[in-house]
């Protein structure tokens, strides 16, 4: 007893009402329709599953995930947040610091600069463990990376005495993140080579200002980590989804309420198309995708039980923007491969025991 | 640096050295960059209620919803298993409990296998069609 297409249909969407939504569990599971399997079947969803990349900037995407459950996107959300690691500034070593800010605040700004550099260079690079205990918690070129700040403000005496700008009057008079040098250490010159040196994603970071006499001197140790342990190591600035929205139009809206009903909604989600024959107005929905879930038509008598909102259930607007280090569709794919991994190590860790 | 400084230079790992496993096949694979190569997942299975193993709650150690709430999905999704859940007993504990019930043809450690086996299935689909879209993608906007 196989569900109408119309039955389908409705179960993929999450309905949007005035003042609540409902529908909002999933029911594709085994045992809740009589009669149908819903069992997990990997050819049908090879067959089904589908992803569209609208966006594909380096570090800025938006692609879709279509048919797929919101906890599998949700895990791929999670993982690149707060699980695909990156290198930050982990520790700095105030050698000398005389500007007006402070060591503790300067390390603060330090660690959450975002680094980058030579991609493959990255994959030698292993964890720091943090128990003194372990062998691996000794600093060496496979699991630190140096970087120095060294920069002292002088006065510019080529200066005519009314200039007043004091980017003209001193130099070095702002500190940023340009300044921080790489200085590689064992095998590093080899693995961060060139262009592939490791730097600030931004060179323009203002990290602190200086005037005559005020000289900042560290040495900064970037180790790998994750955001779960501090946000500074969170490789993107944002990840997030949205579902697609969807509005049904059940009975047609024509005349002057076309027009009302277009100007619920933000542009280019619905238009008033003029009938050739008739010359008629009928108000059609052409893109739902920019919609953004208003409920504006709800508040209105004469489309009462004309339109029906809501969102597709499993359809996901992915947009993942990086903070630099990797671009951002490289991110999606270590997050899907940290996914599989920790299954992998679960799956070894049961068989053996 | 200056020569004051060079004490501070690092000294290079030996347990790293080229034979280490893994290190050779960096080289030619495009694969994404696996930094979490050694396997510390920590599994252990809290008291079972039945005499035939069909029941039983597990403990995962340093994982969340990210593991909990998608392995419950796929769980769920087996015709074989009655129920499926999962918590995170306290906030503050990196911990979190799954409970399987199955209807009693396979234990339920055995449906825990086949969900983490489906997961993985399912990221190896999610890559495959990630990589050919963007080839898709890449090739249209170049025309």
């Amino acid at each position: 007893m196989a569900p109408t297409q119309e039955e389908l249909e409705r179960r993929r969407i999450v309905r949007v009402e005035e003042e609540r939504v409902s529908h909002v569990t999933s029911t594709d599971f085994p045992g809740h329709y009589p009669g149908e399997d819903h069992a997990w079947d990997l050819d049908e969803f090879r067959k089904k599953f589908k992803i569209q990349i609208h966006k594909a900037n380096e570090l800025d995407y938006e692609f879709d995930l279509i048919g797929v459950d919101a906890s599998v996107a949700n895990a791929f959300r999670r993982i690149l947040i707060a699980e695909v690691p990156t290198l930050a500034i982990e520790t700095v070593f105030v050698h000398n610091n005389t500007s007006i800010v402070q060591d503790e605040v300067l390390a603060q700004r330090l660690g959450l600069v975002p680094l980058r550099g030579d991609k493959k260079g990255f994959q030698h690079l292993r964890w720091r463990k943090k128990n003194p205990e372990e062998p691996a918690a000794e600093a060496t070129d496979f699991n630190t990376v140096v970087m120095t700040l060294k920069v002292a403000c002088t006065r510019n005496h080529a200066v005519p005495a009314t200039e007043t700008d004091p980017s003209k009057l001193y130099f070095n008079s702002s500190v940023y993140a340009r300044d921080i040098k790489f200085a590689p250490q064992g095998r590093q010159p080899q693995w961060f080579a060139g262009a592939g040196e490791i730097r600030a994603v931004n060179p323009d970071i203002l990290l602190a200002k200086l005037r005559p006499g005020q000289e900042i001197d560290l040495e900064m140790h970037c180790v790998l980590g994750i955001g779960q342990d501090h946000a500074k190591f969170s490789p993107v600035a944002t990840a997030s989804y949205r579902l697609l929205p969807s509005i049904k139009i059940k009975q047609p809206i024509t005349g002057e309420d076309a027009e009302k009903f277009v100007g619920c909604f933000p542009a280019g989600v619905a238009e008033v198309q003029t009938d050739r024959k008739t010359g008629e107005k009928k108000a059609v929905v052409v893109n739902p995708r920019k919609d953004t879930v208003s409920r504006e038509v709800l508040r209105h008598d004469e489309f009462k039980g004309k339109v029906e909102l809501g969102r597709v259930r499993d359809h996901f607007i992915f947009s993942v923007e990086s903070t630099g280090m990797y671009n951002s569709d490289e991110l999606f794919l270590q997050a899907v491969q940290i996914l599989k991994k920790k299954c992998i190590d679960f799956q070894e860790k049961l068989l053996e025991s | 640096m200056t020569n004051t400084q060079d004490h501070e230079t690092l000294p290079d790992a030996p347990e790293y050295d080229a034979e280490n496993a893994g290190d050779a096949e960096f080289d030619d694979d495009d694969e994404p960059l696996d930094l979490t190569r050694e396997n510390n997942a920590k599994i252990t299975m809290l008291g079972s209620a039945t005499d035939d193993d069909s029941c039983a709650s597990f403990q995962f150690e340093n994982e969340d919803h990210t593991l909990g709430n998608a392995l419950r999905w796929i769980i769920m999704k087996n015709p074989q298993v009655e129920f499926c859940g999962y918590s995170i007993p306290h906030p503050s504990e990196a911990k979190m409990n799954m409970r399987i019930q199955t209807y009693g043809e396979i234990t339920a450690k055995d449906a825990l296998i086949k969900g983490l086996a489906d997961l993985r299935d399912l990221c190896d689909v999610v890559t495959d069609k990630f990589v050919a879209e963007k080839e898709r993608f890449t090739a249209e906007k170049r025309r």
